[in-house]
């Protein structure tokens, strides 16, 4: 990934942006995976699957924002 | 003796010659402190979400092997003269480590649950007298009737044993989840 050649101030608020974006999908995924487990526990399991998907693309976001994170310290 | 670099940016915010000389010996960059425990911090949160993930797909596998292991086997549990009214019996079902209990609610009426309590999964004692299962470990109760949390932590239902009666035996056939 090509990545402009920053400031150090500039990085801060790209490093603060991603982490308040990978903090909130996170929080998400904890609130995916509580709901997911009360209605598993309840008997309930017709959107297990599409739960698991969910998060996977969670963190597939995640993952995104992280390796561009990796590529601008390069 | 060694000058910090004019790039380094003390936590005071002065200048390198007017920083103390062990902080121009060992000079600490703010900026760049802080940068780094964000990203590292922002690494910890993309674990985090694996792990979330991880936990997803946990369930999903859960939710195959209770599928695979199919219909819960008819088993007989009692005869029907085995308990008094207000009497009531512990038997494992489905599988040989899944307590439960029996109880005889009046002549012709009995009740069956999964007699882990769905909180902290303490086991349930019934009490038929005041027609509720109780969950001594954090005061939880339960409906007998219908097996729905009536008090305490517990939110969810008793797993529900279904029951049949032939003759003088009484048969279990079933675990319904999520009894409303």
């Amino acid at each position: 990934m090509r990545i402009a050649n920053f400031s150090r101030s500039q990085r801060m608020a790209i490093v603060q942006g991603i982490l308040c974006i990978v903090s909130i999908i996170a929080v998400m995924q904890l609130w995916l995976f509580t709901t997911t487990m009360e209605a598993y526990l309840s008997g309930e399991e017709s959107f297990v699957l599409t739960a698991a998907a969910a998060s996977l693309v969670c963190l597939g976001l995640n993952l995104g924002l992280f390796h561009y994170l990796r590529a601008l310290d390069r | 003796m060694k000058v910090a670099s004019p790039e380094i940016v003390a936590p005071d915010n002065r200048a390198a010659e007017q920083q103390p000389h062990w902080r121009q010996e060992f000079p600490i960059d703010l900026p760049q402190d802080d940068y780094r425990s964000r990203r590292d911090f922002t690494k910890l949160m993309v674990i985090t979400s694996f792990a979330f993930f991880v936990g997803q797909a946990w369930i999903v596998l859960l939710s195959r092997l209770r599928r695979a292991r199919g219909e819960a086997p008819l088993k007989d549990i009692a005869a029907v003269d085995e308990l008094s009214v207000g009497g009531a019996k512990l038997f494992h079902y489905p599988g040989p480590g899944d307590a439960s209990l029996l109880v005889r609610i009046s002549e012709r009426q009995f009740v069956a649950y999964g007699q882990k309590c769905t909180h902290l999964s303490c086991p349930v004692i019934p009490k038929p007298q005041a027609q509720r299962l109780h969950c001594p470990c954090h005061e939880g109760s339960f409906d007998l009737l219908t097996g729905q949390p009536l008090a305490g932590p517990p939110r969810r239902p008793l797993p529900r044993i279904l029951l049949s009666v032939r003759g003088n035996r009484i048969y279990a056939n079933g675990v319904q989840q999520g009894v409303v």
